[in-house]
């Protein structure tokens, strides 16, 4: 079994407040676990923090897959334990800029004024991969990288392995400039990693009135977000990278207008902080209990 | 079909919104796009038609030196792009599918992808009279 657990879905800006309780402050981070253990972490954003809670054996080896260095999918970076032990080995997979080298890139925001320590100073063994349009093996996961539609250099990431295909974009705006959203499949963005995928999580982050006052800056509208799902015939839809300023409240009239109104021929379930997913059985989601909720 | 570069994507995403003719062809010399404008140099329209090989496209307009001889397609700005993968610019004539004579400025350059992937080139026709 391939265990696929949310650790941060918010968008763009960690919300902490009782207004956010349901769906969670906390920016980019999933985890995915393996049959065999092998963990792989997508984004470092504010929930890798929880994540770190979790780990009881700090010396294991963690593979961290970055899709963009945006802020909010990096600031977890510094709060996870197995970077401070000498004795784990850390992974990082994430795309280079036209002009500078992932260290480089990453060291801007690990490095004082951002941050007190430096990259370079982690005494775990770190060691960085560059992709863009990729494959490589960690474990039993066959994982495909490619550029798509965001702001700067950004790659989604399709996970493959024997339990079913897993694909994380949470960040993209396949829409940006298409008339008629969308053109064929080999015109969309994104479309051959989230082709026929068991799990699409993807960003949802606008009402289609909000989108309209913040095209391209990189996200998507939730409607248009269902159309690039339908396309791609994926099986199970998370709707991912809430914005910061949607409310439980707003996020559930959102769902209800979108996905309420659509006769869908895949599953829709929009991701919540700690809700767990389980591969190659799509219908659980059982949240994680929160420390404090024994 | 397999799904084009973003870098593609994009730069038809962008001349779909330009009022200046366009076309943008891979690494093979297929042109994959071309926008409005172009569709009225070409006569076609590209909803209908789709992508086109390089011996279709690079002959449909009937280009000439501005003598009136022929040029051939590897003189082509946009061949030159592709081949020899450098920014190329020339004026010449064309006679478009209308029967037009029309005199015009081709810039072309060759399309460098993210990790230097070499993922084709665009060319912007510009009509002398404009
Ligand atoms: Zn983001
Ligand atoms: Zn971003």
């Amino acid at each position: 079994m391939t265990t696929i657990t949310i650790w941060g879905c918010r968008g763009s800006l960690a919300t902490p407040g009782a207004e956010f309780d349901k769906y969670g402050g906390n920016t980019s981070c999933v985890q995915i676990t393996g049959n065999d253990g092998t963990i792989l972490i997508l984004d470092a954003g504010t929930g890798l923090s929880d994540l770190g809670k979790t780990v009881k054996e700090p010396s294991k080896k963690y593979n961290l897959l970055l899709t963009h260095l945006h802020m909010d999918h990096i600031q977890g970076m510094g709060f996870f334990p197995p970077f401070f032990n000498p004795e784990a080995e850390v992974n990082i997979w994430g795309p280079s800029s036209t002009t500078m080298n992932l260290r480089t890139r990453l060291t801007r925001y690990m490095s004082p004024p951002l941050f007190p320590v430096t990259l370079r100073d982690l005494p775990c063994k770190l060691t960085l991969n560059e992709v863009h349009h990729d494959s490589f093996k960690i474990g039993p996961f066959k994982i495909s990288s490619d550029l798509i539609g965001h702001v700067g250099p950004t790659v989604g990431y399709r996970i493959e392995c024997a339990d079913g295909v897993i694909t994380y974009i949470p960040d993209h705006e396949p829409a940006l400039g298409v008339v008629n959203f969308p053109l064929e499949r080999q015109w969309t963005s994104g479309s051959a990693l989230a082709a026929n995928a068991d799990i699409l999580i993807h960003d949802a982050q606008y009402s289609d009135k909000e989108y309209n006052k913040c095209q391209g800056w990189g996200h998507s509208a939730f409607n248009d977000t269902l159309k690039f799902a339908a396309q791609a015939r994926v099986k199970h839809l998370i709707p991912f990278h809430h914005d910061p300023s949607h409310t439980d409240d707003n996020l559930d009239q959102l769902i209800s207008e979108t996905v309420g109104s659509q006769k869908l021929e895949f599953k829709v379930t929009a991701a919540r902080e700690r809700a767990v997913f389980k591969l190659p059985v799509l219908n659980t989601q059982d949240p994680v209990k929160k420390p404090n909720q024994e | 079909m397999a799904q084009k570069p973003i870098e593609l994507i994009l730069a038809r995403q962008l001349s779909s919104h330009l009022a200046m003719p366009i076309f943008i062809v891979d690494p093979d010399g297929t042109l994959l796009y071309y926008n409005e404008p172009a569709e009225l140099i070409l006569g076609i329209r590209f909803e209908e038609n789709g992508e086109m090989p390089a011996d279709e496209w690079s002959t449909i307009f009937t280009p000439t030196n501005q003598d009136g001889s022929d040029l051939p397609p590897e003189e082509l700005p946009l061949m030159i792009a592709l081949t020899k993968r450098c920014p190329s610019h020339k004026s010449f004539q064309i006679r478009s599918f209308d029967g037009l004579v029309r005199n015009i400025q081709v810039t072309a350059f060759p399309i460098t992808g993210q990790g230097n992937r070499f993922l084709g080139a665009m060319a912007i026709f510009w009509e002398n009279n404009q």
